[in-house]
């Protein structure tokens, strides 16, 4: 019998018992469906870290003071002495692979401008910091370093601040007061947006690090004349990030004269991989719903089984007459084989529609870009072809060893 | 030359739990080609599974079966398959035909497992239908017909392979007096043709249109007149 007989055989003994045939394919529906929702999900979350990744700097390295150690009583976490200027120079200047090294203080302060006030984050900088930390200017410009040097009072804003301040007019040129002391804009970033935890990261204002600090009074850790509270490189694309990091460690352990064997009172880190350790969690509550998922495809494939066995019983005559009239016994395995495949089939193309369904409705909900893959479809087929296959081989080969005499007398 | 079947001491032994039961005991007779044979006897008495064995829905345990030139009980599972299909046409006592599937495909059924290409199948099913005068009831399905009707669209079925030998088990015991005459009246035609006919029945009007009957008792024949 060729491929496509068999195929309209199994879709009329279907169709005789439309009911029954829909029931037993409601697992597998069920089941494709709840495994596409959750690739597309997870695909989605993948795509929106990595543009969190980009957006932060892919290779962006943080480094931090550490804890220090007084005689056994260890402080907290940058209890340490603080970075300095002298630290930003030196890695930039010594450490190869990086494109850009700025340091950080901040403060937070209230902005005033025409009688309006705002509270908000004030974040000294050095210029290479737009590049580090992928800012980029949407008017204007940043300041430059001779600038910074000379603790000029400029202020590069973020959105929330134009809209707060200057109901979202050009701030360029305006003379904004921080802290009671005048700067002026001189140029706006582009937004941002949330932050991964959820904060407002275009609610800031940019000044030059030694104004923030000579100013402002920002990051000021006596008796260290020059601190910075953090330092952002950027390693360049291609870079080996590990030997860079190296590097910067080696460098900081001479600067900061710690002994052999001592531990390191700083830590250089990497945001990205941050974000890729957080995101495993949510990778280990996508593993646990996959197998959920997986649980639901078995439990559906055993009511395929079921259904087929039940099936194959009552058409134990129909079996009986087939082998009288010359089918084989692959004949009749393959036309039950075939009739499972089938009825799998439908019910993941059913699934497949429905998990695109349920897809859509959670990136609605969940404002989340949501990805429909061509592997969503393989998964589909490939799915209910090894559910077909795996749970309609045992009711198949038992009708295919039925006794002909046995199944023509069948009552 | 041979016969076209040719028994040789064949026994049929089913074992049901601690009991043998001798269904068939050394039995041998040979049929030629052309024959009209009515195989009789109570129920138990060895005929049905005689007829299983002439048909290859069974292997003999002990004992050479030659049917149609091939040695039966000696062939695999796929070989008696094939012989089925193109040595023998079945006609049973319940019909046996497919529901919610109509005349002609009932007929072409088993054309499909033969490899005759879908479009001669048809042809094919509708030229047997003709032969049976159901050719204007071709695309009724089995429950638009009547008992009579039905079994002449398994007759149909039967013929549709052009096969050297009808088997018919029990052919009019579901039916009434007349119309069985009338089922009678096609296997008395299709004997005339020349296709070996061999009917099993417990029914001596049935019998009588064969030309030889064969009785059998306790798994042995014992009466073979003609």
């Amino acid at each position: 019998m060729t491929l496509w007989a068999s195929i309209r055989v199994a879709l009329t003994a279907l169709r005789v018992n439309a009911l029954r045939s829909a029931l037993a394919m409601l697992g597998i529906i069920i089941g494709v469906a709840s495994v596409i929702v959750l690739v597309s999900i997870s695909e989605g979350t993948k795509r929106a870290v990595e543009d969190q990744i980009a957006s932060f700097g892919a290779n962006l390295l943080i480094i931090r003071p550490g804890s220090s150690m007084f005689g056994g009583r260890r402080g907290g976490a940058g209890s340490a002495p603080p970075m300095t200027d002298g630290d930003v120079l030196a890695i930039r200047n010594e450490v190869a692979g990086l494109s850009s090294v700025s340091g950080e203080v901040r403060t937070a302060t209230s902005i005033v401008f025409a009688g309006a006030n705002w509270q908000t984050s004030i974040y000294g900088v050095n210029t290479d910091y737009f590049d580090a930390r992928s800012w980029i200017i949407d008017e204007g410009r940043a300041f430059s370093p001779a600038e910074d040097n000379a603790s000029r009072r400029l202020a590069v804003v973020g959105q929330t601040i134009v809209a707060e301040l200057f109901d979202g007019a050009s701030p360029i040129g305006q003379v904004i007061r921080v802290g009671g002391q005048p700067f002026e804009v001189i140029g706006t970033v582009e937004a941002k947006g949330e932050s991964n935890f959820g904060t407002d990261q275009d609610d800031i204002v940019f000044v030059p690090l030694n104004a923030a600090r000579s100013r402002l009074g920002a990051g000021q850790r006596p008796p260290t004349p020059d601190p910075v509270n953090t330092i952002y490189a950027d390693v360049s694309a291609g870079e080996d990030i590990g030997r860079v990091i190296a590097d910067i460690q080696d460098l900081l352990r001479i600067r900061r004269d710690i002994a052999p064997g001592a531990s390191d009172d700083f830590n250089v880190s990497s945001l990205a991989e941050f974000i890729r350790a957080r995101n495993e969690t949510e990778n280990q509550l996508g593993l646990l719903l996959a197998v959920g998922a997986g649980i639901v495809l078995l439990v559906g494939g055993i009511g395929i089984m079921n259904i087929m066995l039940v099936s194959v019983t009552e058409r134990t005559r129909e079996i009986g007459l087939r082998l009288a009239v010359g089918a084989r016994r692959r004949d009749i395995r393959n036309q039950f084989l075939i009739e499972s495949i089938v009825l799998c089939m439908i019910g993941g193309a059913l699934g497949l529609a429905a998990g695109i369904g349920g897809t859509a409705l959670y990136a609605n909900v969940g404002q989340l870009e949501i990805v429909v893959s061509p592997l969503i479809v393989a998964i589909a087929v490939g799915a209910s072809l090894f559910v077909g296959v795996f749970f309609g081989l045992y009711p198949a080969q038992r009708a295919a060893s039925l006794n002909p005499i046995d199944a023509l007398r069948f009552e | 030359m041979s016969a076209l079947i040719e028994c040789e001491d064949i026994s049929k032994v089913y074992t049901m739990g601690d009991t043998q039961i001798r269904a068939l005991d050394g039995v041998s007779v040979a049929i030629e080609a052309g024959e009209y044979v009515a195989v009789m006897g109570a129920s138990g008495s060895g005929k049905s599974t005689f007829m299983n064995l002439l048909g290859a829905l069974d292997q003999p345990t002990s004992g050479a079966l030659r049917v149609d030139g091939r040695a039966l009980d000696a062939l695999g599972p796929d070989a008696l398959a094939e012989f089925r299909s193109h040595s023998i046409g079945f006609v049973f006592q319940q019909f046996n035909l497919l529901p919610r599937t109509s005349a002609v495909e009932n007929a072409a059924l088993p054309l499909v497992y033969s490899g005759v290409p879908a479009g001669q199948r048809r042809k094919r099913a509708q030229a047997r239908l003709d032969q049976v005068g159901l050719g204007d009831r071709s695309h009724h399905h089995p429950k638009q017909l009547s008992g009579g009707q039905q079994q002449r669209v398994a007759i149909a079925r039967a013929l549709v392979n052009d096969p050297a030998i009808i088997l018919a088990d029990e052919p009019t015991g579901a039916l009434d007096s007349r119309t069985s005459e009338e089922v009678m009246r096609i296997f008395d035609g299709l004997n005339r043709e020349g296709i070996t006919v061999i009917l099993v029945t417990h029914e001596q009007e049935v019998a009588d249109h064969a030309k030889r009957q064969i009785v059998f008792r306790d798994g042995k024949i014992v009466e073979d007149r003609s």
